[in-house]
């Protein structure tokens, strides 16, 4: 198929410092073509796309849009050329309405009339056009996530986009809207408009995408027509070796280390959690799986030491209580996989060895006499890092500036470094590539070798039937009764998610 | 043009960024005393002159910076746990004012050691405490501190005034509304000679570094800041983030207590409404200038003391308005804030 070019990134190269983010980057697009720019974290993606939309300027090569060079360094020159972003995180006002949002920034000053009525119909015009349906009056802040995204690309369209850009737009998203999301994408095209995604989720590269660059480390390593290449070779050029993700061993159970028996959690009159019941036991995986934002925040923090239960009681091997604070959990090992390792798990501007003590500093070895032993805690950060592999990392490196997949092996590894016995792992793989997913996959089972109990909560339904020997779902703070895992299959389990388990299961 | 983050900022960096701040800001003020009609240069000269130009100037120079280095660190150890104490005043007079009750009435029953260590303890005490209610009514009620710990400030002022006036008047001092003396003998000892410099300069310094180690060296330290930086990551690993603000409230309340009991002990030896010319908000500046460091607070502590002495010299010597020290200060504030941005960001074209 020969399509007109309608973008095209020549030669671009970016660099931070000694880092190298694009090496010599060259891409085309064509016009009503859907393109994936597929890459694990790191590999320059985000970097490119901010070049493309002007954020950066490059330090060699240029972007054409239309047969014009764009100038440099200068984002209103991209829009003007019609090409809009969507970025990961989304860059809207909460406090005003859909259609202000549209707006914003497009409007002349000094008119004295805003031309409101006809921003409303353009509105409307596109949101019927591409079915992308929003209220123009509801306010941003009530909107669903994935409304939300809505919006950001109605925000491009309204600027007259011809090519829009979508930096990992399934991030934030269910299953179910992803596909919707793509579906608008191919109806976009189908119209003239062009299309690049960024992702590192195969899967949905394979699905969407007519071709498919795979970046790595800076670098173009391939350029697919995605009917011509399967996931198998994207998984390898995408990571440069092979990644095969661990398979679960039958193992026999041991005694019970955490169970929950009718455990409600109220707030602000609402149930987050409404009479939940589950056991975990020694070298088992409970896999909770369930939509975002129906009750797993708050079993996190309930069984993380956050909150305790407002009715009903955890026990903890042999120990009943509403709840337990995070010191006691740690001390009496536990190993907690917080939900957002941004801002729960580890704080990004102390250095990796603080984060790694942080939670075990009273422990005689890090401290004596409320004095720490910076020593022996580099020294431990330092058994970390070789240990479990985290890369870019001495024990005096910043945190933040580790990558997810590294911040979430520090995390990880700071758990499992005790040999825990429960393990609580809220998302564990969540944003990461499929490298790190197959190392932390890796290290939950061995861990569930060595005797942990595991409760894992997940939305990443090919994660949680990997892992679990037992699995729950979660739906709107309730969870269904316990499917083992020789019973569960993809359909039954999707069921479940949508809160429909009394056919799967006699209640 | 924009703004990227720096991998790592180098110390050479971190030590020349408030020089540079400082320079700039002399430069930008010098355009102000030229204004007035007079040579920057000369001003600048007559000011270092005020400040450093005899024993008496010197001496002068580190009295002044003694007070400021302790509202310096309660400002700066505040400030890095989120805690917005803007209190430093009213915590000083707190201070002040128990100093001259304890030395006035006690000071004869202890060894005179023992009582100096006494009253120092007792102003960190009614400091800390007075901090303690704004800290208890954000933890309780979320009641923003800034507003409490600065309306306090008013409220232990006019209390000081009821007291000087009042059961603590000086019935000796012509009806002056000042305190009663504290007694001769619980007077810190001088540093120097036939000057005003007492050995509360030694006690700040001192105070400075016990405070770098607790904050470099401590679970303390390392807790309270991992929840200043992130209060969420902090709860997550087990911090208790109201004990923590606690014990930060007791040392930044404690700091500008004991820079109050010091300068009555220092001092006159008495407490006036006079005694204090804003330390505790120039303590502000000075932590800022500092960018919270604790030893960093001894230095800008001292530019701060230079400026003022040597301002109010230039003023008297040229003729330029003493106000100039203000401005001075003020721009050293923003320059330098400017000057954090680079050595966190650099900018790229």
């Amino acid at each position: 198929m020969n399509r007109e070019t309608v973008l095209e990134l020549a030669h671009i190269s970016k660099h931070f410092g000694k880092l190298i983010a694009n090496d010599d980057i060259s891409l085309t697009l064509g016009k009503g073509e859907l393109l994936a720019l597929l890459g694990e974290n790191g590999a320059g993606k985000t970097t490119l796309m901010n070049v493309l939309f002007g954020h950066y300027t490059a330090d060699g090569g240029q972007v054409s849009a239309f047969g014009e060079i764009l100038p440099p360094g200068k984002p209103r020159a991209a829009i003007e050329a019609g090409i809009g972003m969507v970025h990961q995180h989304f860059t809207l006002a909460g406090n005003l309405t859909v259609l202000d949002n549209v707006m914003i920034g497009t409007e002349r000053l000094g008119l004295l009339r805003s031309g409101r009525k006809q921003a409303a119909a353009k509105l409307r015009g596109l949101s019927e056009r591409f079915g992308l349906q929003v209220e123009p009056d509801a306010f941003v802040a009530d909107l669903s996530v994935g409304e939300k995204q809505r919006v950001e690309i109605l925000k491009a369209l309204y600027r007259d986009a011809r090519i829009l850009i979508l930096d990992e737009p399934t991030a934030v998203l269910t299953q179910i809207e992803a596909e919707q999301l793509f579906q608008t994408l191919r109806g976009m095209t189908d119209t003239g408009l062009s299309v690049i995604f960024i992702s590192h989720k195969l899967a949905e590269v394979m699905a969407a995408s007519d071709r498919v660059v795979i970046l790595r480390g800076g670098r173009t390593v391939a350029e697919k027509r995605t009917s011509d290449t399967n996931r198998a070779e994207l998984a390898e050029l995408m990571v440069g070796r092979r990644v095969v993700r661990p398979v679960r061993t039958d193992q026999a159970p041991g005694r019970n280390i955490l169970s929950a028996s009718k455990v409600d959690i109220v707030e602000d009159g609402r149930k987050l959690l409404d009479g939940i019941d589950f056991t975990v036991r020694a070298g088992e995986i409970l896999g909770i799986i369930g939509v975002s934002g129906n009750g797993q925040a708050a079993l996190g923090q309930l069984t993380c030491g956050l909150r305790g239960a407002d009715t009903g009681a955890l026990v903890y091997d042999g120990n009943q209580a509403n709840g337990f604070s995070p010191r006691m959990l740690v001390t009496s090992g536990t190993g907690r996989i917080p939900e957002d390792r941004n801002t729960e798990g580890a704080i990004a501007e102390m250095a990796i060895w603080e984060n790694a003590v942080l939670e075990r500093i009273h422990e005689k070895r890090f401290s004596a006499y409320g004095f720490v032993n910076r020593a022996r805690c580099r020294d431990y950060a330092t058994e970390l890092i070789d240990r479990f592999d985290i890369r870019g990392a001495a024990p005096d490196t910043r945190t933040g500036l580790l990558s997810g997949g590294n911040m979430q092996k520090m995390i990880l590894g700071r758990n499992l470094a005790a040999s825990p016995k429960l393990i609580i792992a809220n998302q564990p793989t969540r944003g990461l590539d499929e490298g790190a997913i197959a190392a932390v996959h890796a290290e939950l089972l061995a861990a569930r070798k060595d005797g942990a109990a595991i409760l894992l909560i997940s939305e990443d339904l090919d994660e949680v039937l990997a892992l679990s020997d037992t699995i729950q779902a979660i739906f709107k703070g309730r969870l269904s009764a316990p499917l083992s895992a020789e019973d569960a299959d993809s359909r039954t389990v999707g069921l479940m998610m949508a809160g429909i388990w009394e056919a799967s299961h006699a209640a | 043009m924009r703004l990227e983050r720096r991998t790592q900022s180098s110390l050479a960096l971190l030590l020349a960024a408030p020089i540079i701040a400082i320079v700039i800001a002399l430069a930008l003020s010098g355009g102000l005393i030229a204004l007035a009609g007079v040579n920057p240069l000369d001003a600048y000269a007559a000011m270092v002159k005020g400040a450093f130009g005899s024993r008496l100037s010197i001496s002068e120079t580190l009295t002044r910076t003694t007070p400021l280095i302790l509202t310096g660190l309660a400002a700066a150890v505040a400030f890095r746990a989120r805690l917005w104490n803007i209190g430093g005043e009213g915590q000083l007079y707190a201070g002040a004012l128990v100093a001259a009750w304890l030395g006035h009435n006690m000071a004869a029953r202890l060894p005179t050691p023992l009582a100096i260590i006494l009253i120092m303890l007792a102003g960190m005490l009614a400091g800390a405490l007075l901090l303690l209610g704004p800290v208890l009514l954000r933890l309780r009620l979320g009641v923003d501190e800034v507003v409490t710990t600065l309306i306090l400030n008013f409220i232990v002022l006019l209390f000081v005034s009821m007291m000087i006036e009042g059961p603590l008047k000086d019935p000796l001092a012509f009806g002056w509304p000042q305190s009663v003396p504290v007694d001769s003998d619980v007077m810190l000892p001088k540093l120097l000679s036939r000057s005003r410099l007492h050995i509360g300069l030694i006690i700040a310094i001192l105070a400075a570094f016990v405070i770098w180690i607790v904050q470099s060296r401590t679970v303390f330290g390392m807790e309270t800041k991992a929840a200043g930086l992130n209060t969420k990551a902090a709860s997550f690993a087990g911090i208790k983030l109201g004990r923590t603000l606690l014990g930060v409230a007791c040392i930044s309340g404690g700091m500008a207590g004991l820079a109050g009991a010091i300068e009555v002990t220092g001092l006159k030896g008495y407490v006036t409404l006079d005694l204090s010319p804003g330390y505790g908000y120039s303590g502000i500046v000075v932590a800022m200038l500092a960018a919270l460091h604790p030893v960093g607070v001894v230095i800008t502590a001292l530019f701060v003391a230079i400026v003022f002495v040597g301002a109010d010299a230039m003023s008297r010597a040229l003729g330029v308005p003493s106000f100039i020290a203000d401005v001075i200060v003020s721009i050293s504030l923003l320059t330098m804030l400017v000057s954090l941005l680079f050595t966190t960001y650099r900018v790229r074209r």
